[in-house]
């Protein structure tokens, strides 16, 4: 009978029940450490799009006994100790008698006024803090973000509005500003359209004539004077259509560069600023909950949809989701037959012998092989190899500059091919095993031949299992940096590699990628500070797509367990 | 009446002829792109070996040509041009003739501008690269010239025009009034020393360079010095590159003369190095080693070591000749460490001195060699025998400096106190000696990957001992998505918050990771036995295996309390700051991103690897065992160790390899979460470089085709092999296993 017995410690240390705890304990971290990872991605991904309050802090500096004001955003809190304080420099602490002291990371902006954007401050020589309404954040297309107050707008010079003080908005000259702001930005989208698209398409068009040139020069054609003529002919209408275009583009300048606009920063100092400079500008201190939103969804959008800026430090990351997708999209068009094709042999028409054991067991282990080998491999074999093959008797026009034989799409897709085969081959093959044995005989007692029942019986029945060889291999290929920092990823590209340029699909192009987007904001960039909510919300993004991808592939491979055990009865 | 069908219609035949067709091509189809598609994949091993077989080719030298020198006099000096068309000759008459290296037809002669009929007794460069020669003559007078080459192409046709030109000058400077048996000569930034020495004597001008701001012009302004006397007789002499020493080979002794403050009029002998049978002397390329060539055919590396009694020659290496021939000359390789021996019985040996590889010896004369020269990239040859016969030798020797010693053992490099494993693959300038040794690298490798395991293995391992075989099913359903879940997660992201996140926290919160490490199994113990302290009534209300639920809280609570309570520990025991204090007080280097950083983002990498295959291996257990030995009366722990684990062992070995695997090739977390310094060191706070990482950082700027880009696919195939070896070796081990479970 389980009464009050008296439990002693040995006795409980020799029924095993701590081991088996502390085994509990080791699957219970495990699973912190995922959700506690998710966590942190999720909190820094998602904060990143919120507009924070800006704070107007009286600060003592203990140096100089001088008091001032700070005006930023506080990014981040550490405790830290007296002793860590004097080992970074801030020894005029020492004397004091707290121990430990918390330190605020502050996002005060203005790069170009006070040289630096973020800064920290201990928050014990904070002497007062408030949130002025009219204090403003914009963002700009350089120097990063800009905080301080509005003071005059002008309009082709003309001050049209002006606004003093802070405590409260001025609602007319914000009104002002905010429209000058979208006339300037509705203009800037003019300019990018006819500089990107048009003349972009121009320059390509020239680049064309210029190659063809080279090759009638290098192949030297019965009719090489028709041709040439032909083509200066081409050129001379694009020259035209290019002069046309760089006028509308003068005015187009001048019409943006118009408007301007004074503020005030922390110390008082008021600089003019061009509107043209301006992408976003916000009074988070004057915003209800439900308009934090709306600028939240506004800068969430944004991000899914723009071009970076700065360095890929601010703005959006679409040029890297889209290379991602039109990877991994080629990708899966090479791989996915082959990979087919390799396990319908393996197991519907190989002997099942000795040999196939072993390929089996090599495909099997290509799939751990470390991911950069096979960059090496793409790198020596795909691009120095048969790229410069290819260039050499396809593109000799544009030697020495290659074509093919450099790091680009279609390589990128190829070498991650070739890594991902193993994972369709596996998931094929074991869809290809499910399948009873008695529905391929039935198939083939009624007379049909064994590629028939292949085609109308096992290839149907085992296409969920493809598709989760497919999805795994895909969330694989998304995810992985290492072998397509060799053979095709770049930091930043011009141009996407789909456009309305003939061929349209450039595969010699290189392209941006997500994975590799945050290797390079996070550690390559000069200002890791201003980068590191970017990095955030671009690794959450990542996470986000790989594990619904999983969570797919999870739940069909499940189906399809569930459809085979019916009819295995 | 049922009409007959006819089966064998024309239609029919030709329908079923059709479908047979199909199923023979299928059948063909399937077969042929399987294999080719399996043949492609194993491509990836057949390439990495054809990258990499060809540094491990030995030399090849093959005479190509040979015709009679393009004059009668003596040849003094020989050398050749970048294209090896053109070479120089120069003779004892005081001629210098430019002639066609393949063929010997005279392009140009010059009589070099001496004051008087002369006859040539020694000539010598600073360094082949320079093209710079010192030709000293009976008289005593020294003559500076270099040999240059114009390059042109008219008509789209490759012309080179040779020239020689007096860079100071084409007066001679008179360094003696008797003749000059051997000579040397140093062009430095700011100074130019020419030393040559009658036999017994010795000669020393130093000239201090100074520019015309204007004109750019440069004026030799010659510093009385004071030269010491000597009473040897000298064979050769060279400066080394930083114009600090002088070393003079007499007859019996190697005398080292300090000219560190020559400029100043100072002049002195450092030390003498007893080296009897030396017959050779010449500088290896940067003007750091000299080489000394023996009557025994062997060769002797030597260069200057800073050592705290103050600069010393260290013997660092020695090559074998011919022993039945004396080492004649030296000729070293322009663009390399590398160097030639030319015996007087006419063996020629190619050598590398890094690698210290002996790559080839052959013979092309019965006579022996009077004058060689080597071409600038060191493909081609010319030798000149006694006969006055000119063989042109072409040499194919694409990586020498690659070598089993190179590549594991330790190496003395230039510069260096001692040998060491070393790793810098690339430096500016053209001198450089390329470290290759992969030791620190495969040793990072090793040291990521233990400190992964050590915190990723006990973690999976006890995790999937607890979900194999305690876990409560439904729990089980919902902790086994997690876990793939966290093998998806991009390693790249892992490395990212590892680099970003974890390691400065860690660096301002070392203490709280450490008490986590050792409170967390206190506080999970002391909660289960308060949990078995609990009345029976509460203790029932949790079902069975769902401990890690009730585990949850207390892990949290545990850990929120050492990274609150960090802070004041640090200030308790470690003055504040437990980094500065690991530093300062224990000794013990620190990087922000280190190897316990690594250790625990890889940690989490390798955890669903190894923890699904183990959870796999000891589910598969059959049931009856595990049934049979709780019947007998053993505590379900009792029957885990006891019967489960023991019969589920090979599996978890098998996931450990697995995971080891991953662990070693993983790219992405090492490059990010270290600093990628290639040191030796297994200091857990101390970063490392890997294999992997180092092949992601290198082999987009590495020269295609260069001994560094093949030592990086080395790199790529050593990885290759290990992994696909461990893989290997741990999915037989599990099979047998899947087979040994089938017949329970």
């Amino acid at each position: 009978m389980e009464k009050k017995s008296k439990l002693n410690v040995s006795d409980w240390y020799k029924s095993g029940e701590p081991f088996v705890w502390l085994n509990a304990a080791a699957v219970a971290m495990s699973a912190i450490a995922v959700i506690g990872l998710l966590a942190v991605l999720a909190i820094n991904g998602f904060s990143h799009f919120w507009p924070k309050n800006i704070a107007s802090i009286n600060y003592l500096d203990p140096r100089s006994q001088a008091e001032y004001r700070l005006l930023g955003i506080d990014v981040d809190d550490v405790t830290v100790s007296r002793e860590q304080l004097v080992s970074s420099g801030m020894d005029h602490l020492v004397d004091n008698d707290v121990e430990l002291f918390n330190r605020q990371l502050l996002q005060m902006g203005n790069r170009d006024v006070t040289g630096m954007d973020f800064a920290w401050f201990v928050e014990e020589h904070y002497q007062s803090v408030e949130y002025p309404l009219g204090a403003m954040i914009l963002e700009r297309r350089e120097w990063g973000t800009f905080i301080g107050f509005l003071r005059d707008v002008l309009e082709d010079g003309q001050v049209v509005a002006s606004s003093t003080g802070e405590g409260e908005v001025n609602s007319d000259a914000w009104a002002k500003f905010e429209a000058l702001l979208a006339r300037s930005e509705s203009l800037h989208r003019q300019i990018i359209a006819l500089e990107k698209d048009e003349i972009g398409s121009i320059n390509y068009g020239m680049e064309r004539i210029r190659l063809a040139e080279r090759r009638i020069e290098l192949e030297q054609p019965a009719d090489a004077a028709v041709q040439l003529a032909e083509l200066a002919a081409e050129q001379a209408e694009l020259e035209g259509a290019y002069q046309g275009m760089q006028a509308e583009l003068v005015d187009l300048y001048r019409a943006f560069e118009r408007d301007s606009f004074t503020a005030e920063t922390m110390d008082g100092t008021v600089v003019t600023l061009p509107m043209a400079k301006v992408v976003r500008a916000v009074l988070p201190n004057a915003l209800s909950i439900p308009q934090k939103f709306v600028v939240y969804g506004d800068k969430l959008w944004e991000f899914l949809s723009d071009d970076p800026r700065e360095a890929n430090t601010e703005g959006g990351i679409f040029p890297a989701i889209f290379g991602t997708v039109l990877m991994v999209l080629l990708m899966s068009v090479m791989m996915t037959p082959l990979g087919v094709i390799a396990a319908v042999y393996l197991r519907e028409y190989a002997s099942q012998g000795p040999i196939t054991r072993t390929i089996r067991i090599a495909v099997n282990n290509l799939a751990g092989v470390p991911s950069i080998v096979y960059g090496v491999f793409g790198l020596g074999f795909f691009i120095y190899f048969v790229g410069s093959n290819i260039d050499q008797a396809f593109f000799p026009e544009a030697l020495p500059s290659p074509t093919f034989g450099t790091p680009g799409l279609l390589w990128a897709s190829l070498t991650l091919a070739l890594l991902t085969l193993p994972v369709v081959i596996v998931a094929t093959e074991e869809g290809l095993s499910r399948i009873p044995k008695a529905l391929r005989e039935g198939s083939l007692a009624l007379g049909a031949t064994k590629a028939e029942t292949l085609w109308r019986v096992v290839l149907p029945m085992s296409s969920p299992a493809m598709m989760t060889g497919l999805i795994l291999a895909v969330a694989r290929a998304a995810g992985e940096v290492a072998p397509l920092m060799l053979v095709g990823v770049v930091k930043l590209a011009p141009s996407l590699p789909l456009d309305g340029n003939y061929p349209y699909l450039h595969l010699d192009q290189k392209f941006m990628h997500l994975g590799f987007h945050i290797y390079d904001v996070g550690f390559q960039s000069p200002n890791v500070e201003a980068a590191r909510p970017l990095v955030y919300a671009t690794a959450l993004l990542l996470v986000v797509v790989i594990a619904l991808l999983n969570m797919a592939a999870v739940s069909m491979r499940n189906r399809l367990r569930e459809k085979y055990k019916s009819l295995e009865m | 009446m049922s009409e007959k069908l006819d089966f064998n219609t024309p239609a029919l035949l030709r329908y079923r002829k059709m479908r047979y067709l199909k199923d023979r091509m299928t059948t063909a189809f399937v077969g042929v792109g399987g294999w080719s598609i399996l043949t492609a994949i194993l491509l990836i091993f057949a390439y990495l070996l054809y990258e990499v077989m060809p540094m491990f080719a030995s030399a090849e030298m093959k005479q190509s040509a040979s015709f009679s020198a393009p004059a009668n006099s003596r040849a003094m000096y020989m050398a050749m041009e970048e294209q090896n068309e053109v070479a120089l000759r120069v003779g004892d008459d005081g001629q210098a003739v430019f002639f066609s290296a393949e063929d010997g037809s005279v392009t140009s002669t010059i009589d070099l501008p001496f004051s008087a009929p002369v006859m040539v007794t020694a000539v010598s460069t600073m360094s082949e690269s320079s093209r710079l020669m010192a030709v000293a003559a009976d008289n005593g007078e020294v003559i500076l010239a270099k040999h240059n080459y114009l390059v042109s192409y008219p008509n789209d046709v490759r012309v080179i025009t040779p020239r020689l030109e007096y860079p100071y000058g084409d007066a001679p400077i008179v360094l003696a009034d008797e003749a000059l048996t051997s000579v040397a000569i140093s062009d430095g930034e700011e100074a130019l020393y020419v030393a040559g020495s009658n036999g017994s004597e010795l000669f020393v001008k130093v000239f201090a360079k100074e520019e015309d701001f204007l004109s750019g012009e440069m004026t030799l302004e010659e510093v009385d010095v004071d030269v010491p006397n000597l009473d040897f007789k000298a064979r050769d002499m060279a400066f080394d590159a930083d114009q600090r020493w002088l070393f003079v080979l007499g007859e019996r002794y190697l005398t080292i003369i300090n000219m560190a403050s020559a400029v100043d009029g100072d002049i002195e002998v450092h030390a003498r190095e007893e080296v009897p049978n030396a017959r050779s002397m010449e500088m290896l390329l940067g003007g750091i080693s000299l080489l000394l060539g023996y009557n025994d055919g062997h060769i002797e590396q030597r260069f200057m070591v800073r050592k705290p009694t103050g600069w010393q020659m260290e013997l660092v290496r020695s090559f074998e000749g011919d022993a039945n021939g004396d080492v004649s000359g030296i000729i070293t390789e322009q663009r390399r460490k590398g160097f030639l021996s030319v015996q007087d019985n006419g063996q020629v040996n190619i050598y590398h001195s890094t690698a210290h590889r002996h790559l080839l010896s052959e013979r092309f004369t019965d006579t022996a060699v009077e004058s060689w020269a080597l071409g600038p990239r060191a493909t081609a040859l010319l030798l000149e025998d006694t006969a006055g016969t000119i063989h042109r030798i072409e040499i194919k020797n694409k990586h020498p400096e690659v070598s089993w010693h190179s590549l594991w053992e330790k190496v003395w490099y230039e510069n260096y106190q001692e040998p060491e494993y070393t790793w810098q693959s690339s430096a500016s300038n053209n001198d450089f000696e390329p470290k290759l040794s992969l030791t620190p690298l495969a040793f990072g490798t090793l040291k990521a990957a233990f400190y992964a395991m050590l915190i990723g293995a006990p973690l999976a391992i006890c995790g999937a001992i607890y979900t194999a075989y305690f876990m409560a099913p439904a729990l089980r359903r919902k902790i086994k998505p997690l876990i793939e879940l966290m093998e998806a997660l991009p390693t790249v992201i892992l490395g990212f918050l590892a680099g970003l996140w974890l390691a400065p926290f860690m660096e301002d919160n070392l203490a709280s990771i450490f008490m986590i490490l050792v409170f967390m199994p206190i506080g999970v113990l002391l909660a289960s036995f308060g949990f078995a302290k609990m009345p029976a009534k509460f203790r029932f209300l949790v079902p069975d295996g769902w401990q890690p639920a009730l585990l949850m809280p207390v892990i949290l609570i545990v850990g929120l309390i050492c990274i609150e309570s960090g802070d004041y520990v640090e200030l308790l025991f470690f003055g504040g700051d437990m980094r500065t204090w690991l530093t300062n007080e224990a000794g013990i280097p620190f990087d922000q991103r280190n190897a316990l950083v690594v250790g625990i983002a890889m940690g989490f990498a390798v955890i669903p690897t190894i923890f699904s295959i183990a959870e796999d291996a000891i589910f598969s257990v059959p049931k009856s065992l595990s049934y049979g030995s709780l019947a007998l009366g053993a505590t379900p722990w009792q029957t885990l160790v006891g019967v489960v684990l023991p019969t589920a062992s090979p599996g978890m070995f098998s996931a450990l390899m697995i995971g080891m695997g991953r662990a070693v090739g993983e790219t992405m977390i090492v490059l990010m979460a270290t600093g990628n310094t290639p040191i030796m060191d297994a200091n857990i706070f101390e970063g490392m470089r890997t294999l992997a990482a180092n092949i992601a950082v290198e082999i987009p700027e590495a020269e295609v085709d260069s001994s560094h880009y093949r030592v990086l696919f080395l790199a790529a195939f050593v990885l290759f092999g290990f992994t696909f070896l461990v893989n290997t070796t741990a999915e037989i081990i599990r099979q047998r296993l899947r087979k040994k479970y089938g017949s329970l």
